[in-house]
């Protein structure tokens, strides 16, 4: 475990030592430098030398690579283009945001998609089953982004028993939880789907085991086979992909943040993009990378921890 | 087993063996109706939409559907029927394009992975692991900021972040059957890699990466409608279904039928190549039932 853990944890830091350079090498990559992607076609010479001394551009590629990871190693990510504030701060500020987004997409999601998976592995063929097979495939289907358009059309403005935008007032519980049902249910509706699927086919391969055979013949309760022994040994497959799903759900809420215009990561990407902020962009881009390369190993080490058959192949 | 003709003696060719499917299979079905729909109007949208679609006539701007306009006009007097039947063109352009891209050089790539040395495997592992690491509409808000938004842009976009996908299923593919007694074989009597590859590989592992590749029809569909929908992708007046939502979320509060025109094609599509794509697995390769 031990080995497999240093193994896993060097590749996610080579993945992130790639994704970084790889980010920062675009910037010099693409037509056009930076400068006038910020300042616009009629800056003048010394608004451009002032900005390329303020950025670093002024020395070598390898040398400002250099100095860009040893300030991302120190927490400084860069500073907006137009504020002059730490892009850092920035993205923390918003970070809470979209964490609670993701987070009640994550818990409704589960807590509907997990026993739709149980149930409809129970009573496999039934008009349930089918009508949760068919409804899955629906809920992954659907774009996050038209699902959060119908229902701010049907729940915030036709029928008006939701907010439409905003985050709710600071400080108020109850008004902020009800910004987050709208949003939450557009980026989560696709994991019901996900979930269900993959709890009902893990659930029939558990069930089919000698184990739950054993069980059965020992005359134990159904409901205890099912949630006490097999539930256990379903639920596993959930937590890898968990992992992915985290990277998902950040592209899901930044579409989520538009729509309902809630503050958060995904917003603040767009906004700055919108702006031509670069330092803000990128630098938020990296933080995100940074946190799916985190939650992705952490579900490969869960994983490998509960069960040990994935530990012999990286 | 009642659904085999008792005059059938030969196996059924995958063409029976996806109609007899059909039969029981309602929304495999429903899925190439959908599918036949869309892109029958994305060939013949120029003769079966009713109006120009950028043509602009502001005295009839945000006008509820008529008789004459059946799904109403947007801010700037434009029929939206006739902007979503264009904008299935788009959709269908943007998806084609970028897997046949994408698929290709996932195939290079992956067979490479596969067939070549571990070092190099290794080095495309950490690539393909690295470029999944970014989520999507990220990497495409970066890409986005550096190049501009285009229809060329999202593209990009959507062939460098697919490539991984096609090229981690070939290299598995490919791994399984480097060891298989009928390569074995072809190398014992000498034959080259570019021989192994080109002829024996590529036609084992084609047929499981098209399968991906129609399954990968509706999330590519979807990137370009979120793009264009944040006003990132196709540049205006060309009419796609994200461009469309777009205009209807200005205008949620009065004027919903635009939301809803735009988005009705879009789920319908997805719906559509994600059915068919279904069917198609479970015919032609149920084993890809597993790994998917």
């Amino acid at each position: 475990m031990l080995f497999y853990m240093l193994r896993r944890l060097g590749l996610a830091m080579l993945i992130v030592v790639i994704a970084v350079s790889l980010l920062f090498g675009m910037i010099h990559a693409v037509p056009g430098d930076p400068l006038s992607i910020v300042l616009g076609p009629r800056a003048t010479p010394e608004m451009r030398a002032d900005l390329a001394a303020r950025l670093g551009l002024e020395k070598p590629f390898v040398v400002q690579l250099g100095a860009f990871f040893l300030n991302v190693l120190r927490g400084d990510l860069g500073a907006d283009v137009f504020s002059n504030r730490s892009v850092a701060t920035i993205f923390f500020s918003q970070l809470p945001f979209t964490a609670s987004l993701i987070f009640m997409a994550i818990g409704w999601s589960a807590a509907i998609g997990i026993p739709l998976g149980c149930f409809s592995a129970i009573h496999r063929n039934s008009w349930i089953d089918k009508f949760t097979g068919i409804f899955s495939v629906g809920a992954i289907t659907i774009p996050s982004f038209v699902v959060a358009l119908y229902s701010l059309l049907i729940f915030a403005v036709a029928l008006k028993w939701l907010p439409a935008i905003g985050a709710g007032q600071e400080g108020d519980i109850i008004s902020r939880l009800r910004h987050l049902i709208l949003p939450s249910l557009a980026v989560g509706l696709g994991w019901v789907g996900y979930l269900a699927r993959l709890v009902r086919a893990s659930m029939l391969e558990v069930l089919g085991e000698n184990h739950i055979r054993t069980a059965r013949a020992f005359g134990l309760p159904e409901r205890t086979i099912v949630f006490h022994y097999a539930l256990r040994l379903a639920i596993l497959p959930t937590v890898a992909l968990l992992g992915v799903g985290i990277g998902h759900m950040l592209s899901g809420a930044v579409f989520a943040e538009i729509v309902f215009a809630r503050p958060g990561v995904g917003k603040l990407i767009f906004d700055s993009v919108i702006t031509r902020n670069y330092p803000v962009v990128m630098g938020s881009v990296i933080m995100t990378t940074l946190i799916f390369v985190i939650c992705t190993t952490a579900a490969d080490l869960i994983s490998a921890w509960l069960d040990p058959r994935i530990r012999e192949n990286l | 087993m009642p659904n085999i003709p008792a005059s059938t003696t030969a196996a059924p060719t995958p063409w029976q063996s996806l109609i007899n499917h059909l039969g029981r299979d309602p929304m495999a079905l429903l899925g190439i109706i959908l599918v036949v729909i869309m892109v029958g109007s994305a060939i013949l949208a120029p003769w079966i939409a009713p109006h120009d679609p950028n043509k602009i006539n502001v005295r009839y701007r945000l006008k509820p559907p008529s008789a004459d306009h059946w799904l109403g006009t947007d801010q700037l007097g434009r029929d939206v029927l006739s902007r979503v039947i264009m904008g299935s063109r788009i959709a269908l352009q943007v998806a084609l394009i970028s897997i046949a891209v994408a698929g290709s050089c996932g195939l290079l790539l992956g067979m490479l992975a596969g067939y070549g040395p571990r070092w190099l495997d290794s080095v495309l592992i950490v690539l393909f692991d690295t470029v999944r690491s970014f989520p999507t509409i990220m990497f495409a808000l970066a890409v986005v900021t550096l190049m501009g938004p285009s229809l060329n842009t999202v593209i990009l976009v959507v062939i460098v972040t697919s490539i991984p996908v096609y090229g981690r299923i070939v290299r598995s593919q490919t791994q399984a059957l480097r060891n298989h007694e009928f390569i074995l074989a072809e190398r014992a009597m000498g034959a080259g890699a570019m021989r192994v590859l080109g002829l024996h590989m590529l036609s084992n592992v084609i047929g499981p990466l098209l399968i991906i590749a129609s399954m990968d029809i509706p999330v590519v569909v979807t990137i370009e409608a979120g793009l264009s929908f944040l006003g990132l992708g196709v540049r205006p007046p060309t009419a796609s279904w994200g461009a469309i939502l777009n205009d209807g979320y200005a205008f949620i509060r009065n004027t919903p039928w635009l939301v809803i025109a735009g988005g009705v094609p879009l789920i319908l599509t997805t719906l559509g190549f994600t059915f068919l794509g279904e069917a198609l697995r479970d015919v032609f390769d149920p084993k890809l039932r597993r790994e998917a």
